[in-house]
């Protein structure tokens, strides 16, 4: 019995460790500085998370179904270029539907080579990623991109203002979190998507199609992107071109941290989300009580890798590995 | 159909192929384009390209030995920038004031210290934890990044050592003190890889783990040589890029460690480990930074570099596996 009772204890805090740690650290935090849980403080951390979180919540898709999306970063700077660049020259109300298409243009292409031509992931996004970045460069000369009359334009609406006190882009991150899981957990395509990443031969022998699935995620994931950039864009009403560098491998640290495995077939939006939190309080926590901004990343290196060890050490049984 | 060897020789010659097409293509276009007098084949500035091929090619030759075994390592470019403040900024530590010109030696050895230090914490964590080097290491180019910061905020360190700086821009024989240092590297991994017990297992391990520890190979101390190796090489590209410029800033060095897997690739490096050759991989930097100069030289922009790697990487890859017959299992990390 004191056997079963430990493995049950151990298999929860594998399972929901991730949500342990997460409250231990509000407690924490909440303890050490009483403004932590005010709600404008709460309110402005998921704000600022929110554009990194509604990148993870496509790249949630692409890893579960055993692949990788690098390119993230430098597609979210190409979208947020286009629809500034866009918005002078068409008007808001066709710039979005024009950006959106372009970027997922992008998507499918890299979804073609990953899914139909079976090129490795991590190759082909790290290729697109440069790719991109080039052509966002090409496409603004180089040059910032800015919305030249700020004032008069209604385009700020998703990054700037709030509905019934809650601001735009949290309402945008929450319903687009409930539509992708509803996606992800309730209809046949996202048990494909979890059979394609758990065993994918097995999931060809079983006639789901591969390719498609696969296709698909990388088309989520940059439709995803998209709304990324339209909040960006519509935040700053003017961008870098170098505006989403290096967010690639933030937001792999959020889905990671939220317990998908790399492997693939594992993951939920849902814990995604919780990743993309866990990130975004621990930086705004440690800044309230008063340490340099940068310990976050040392702090989220220590984070990242102690949830997955423990993850694996629940699976395996054993802490260390038994690798000679 | 293509015969199995005359597949192998394609891969290997490849990247020296497609470097001579790229210089009779930048030699022609050239020509007819380049806005400058000189032609792209000029001596100089082909001693100018190897020099600046050498920090990126430094760190490309140790990716090559960790994905040879199997392993991917993302923090290399914070390892280089953490060496290179540590390089700059001891130099000008108080308790050096006595040794006048010999504290170049010390911050040097400070410096690969440090570097080999910091692999050998992603290293142990890799063969102890069990955890995967894609996601160890990813998770340390934030905290190593992190380091950078905390040591001087978003200050560049700065310290100009006339001597070093004369080391680092001298020419011995033609050739750049940078080119002779990515030289050797090359030559010594080579012979690493490929004479000693250390380099066959490093391929066997990667080639397949699980029949190396079962012809009993001990795989964990391999991987973490490797990775201290790396640690190694990052701090030598440090060291030999800041002697001669003087001026870290914290951003340094990142997105190295995709321009350092991008050559190892182009080289013909697999992912899934256990086949590439350093050799190859130093192919893969010349080509690249050849590239680079060459669209600059006909005049097109400097962003059109990333748009053409980007798509020649894709484009390798596709041609790779056609080529490849054994490659009939899917790559995976």
């Amino acid at each position: 019995m004191a056997t079963m009772t430990r493995s049950s204890i151990t298999n929860i805090l594998a399972k929901q460790g991730i949500l342990i740690a997460f409250a231990l650290f509000i407690i924490g935090f909440a303890l050490a500085n009483n403004r932590f849980l005010a709600v404008d403080n709460v309110l402005g951390v998921i704000r600022s998370s929110a554009i990194l979180g509604v990148m993870a919540l496509g790249v949630t898709f692409v890893v579960i179904s055993g692949n990788l999306d690098l390119s993230v970063g430098s597609m979210m700077s190409f979208s947020t270029i286009v629809v500034l660049d866009l918005h002078d020259k068409l008007g808001p109300l066709m710039a979005i539907p024009a950006m959106f298409a372009m970027t997922m243009c992008l998507g499918a292409f890299i979804g073609f080579l990953v899914g139909y031509l079976k090129l490795n992931s991590l190759i082909v996004t790290l290729g697109m990623l440069s790719a991109i970045h080039g052509l966002t460069l090409t496409y603004s000369g180089g040059k910032n991109m800015d919305i030249a009359d700020k004032q008069g334009t209604w385009f700020g609406f998703f990054g700037r203002s709030d509905i019934l006190g809650i601001p735009v882009p949290i309402l945008f991150f929450a319903i687009l979190a409930i539509l992708l899981s509803i996606l992800l957990s309730r209809t046949p395509f996202g048990r494909k998507v979890y059979a394609v990443g758990g065993n994918g031969t097995a999931a060809t022998f079983s006639g789901i199609p591969r390719a498609r699935i696969v296709f698909l995620t990388y088309v989520i994931s940059s439709f995803c992107v998209a709304c990324a950039g339209l909040l960006q864009a519509s935040r700053s009403l003017g961008s870098q071109n170098t505006v989403g560098q290096g967010l690639e491998l933030e937001v792999l640290a959020a889905v990671i941290l939220g317990g998908a495995s790399l492997m693939g077939g594992s993951g939920t939006v849902f814990k995604t989300v919780i990743g993309v939190l866990i990130l975004g309080f621990i930086q705004n926590g440690l800044l309230l009580v008063g340490l340099d901004f940068y310990v976050q990343y040392v702090v989220t290196w220590v984070i990242i890798i102690l949830a997955v060890w423990l993850d694996i050490a629940a699976k395996r049984g054993r802490l260390l590995s038994p690798i000679a | 159909m293509l015969s199995e060897n005359t597949a192998r020789l394609l891969k290997q010659g490849a990247i020296w192929g497609f470097i001579v097409l790229e210089l009779i293509f930048f030699s022609v276009a050239g020509h007819f384009l380049s806005l400058s007098e000189g032609a792209f084949m000029d001596l100089d500035n082909m001693l100018l390209l190897l020099k600046q091929s050498a920090p990126i090619g430094i760190i490309a030759l140790g990716m090559t030995v960790i994905m040879i075994n199997g392993n991917i390592d993302l923090s290399v470019g914070a390892i280089f920038a953490l060496s290179a403040v540590v390089l700059l900024d001891s130099m000008t530590w108080p308790i050096f004031d006595g040794l006048g010109d010999w504290v170049i030696p010390v911050s040097w050895l400070l410096a690969l210290l440090t570097g080999t230090v910091l692999g050998a914490v992603n290293g142990l964590i890799v063969w102890k934890t069990g955890v995967d080097a894609f996601i160890v290491t990813l998770g340390s180019m934030l905290g190593y990044r992190g380091l950078v910061f905390m040591y001087n905020g978003e200050q560049p360190t700065s310290e100009l050592n006339w001597t070093l700086v004369d080391f680092a821009e001298a020419q011995f024989l033609g050739l750049h003190t940078a080119t002779w240092f990515l030289l050797a590297c090359t030559l010594a991994l080579w012979l690493m890889m490929n004479k000693t017990v250390h380099g066959r297992n490093a391929y066997a391990i990667g080639d397949n783990c699980d029949a190396a520890v079962n012809a009993g190979i001990r795989v964990g101390p391999h991987m973490l040589k490797n990775f201290m190796l790396i640690g190694f090489l990052s701090a030598l590209s440090a060291v030999v890029f800041y002697s001669e410029s003087g001026s870290v800033n914290p951003n340094d060095g990142s997105l190295y460690e995709l321009w350092a897997i991008t050559a190892v690739v182009l080289g013909g490096t697999k992912l899934a480990g256990g086949s590439g050759s350093v050799i190859s991989t130093f192919g893969g930097v010349i080509a690249i930074q050849l590239l680079r100069k060459g669209l600059g030289y006909i005049g097109s922009d400097t962003e059109t570099v990333n748009l053409v790697i980007g798509l020649i990487l894709i484009a390798v890859l596709y041609l790779d596996r056609q080529l490849n017959r054994k490659g009939k299992e899917e790559l995976r990390i």
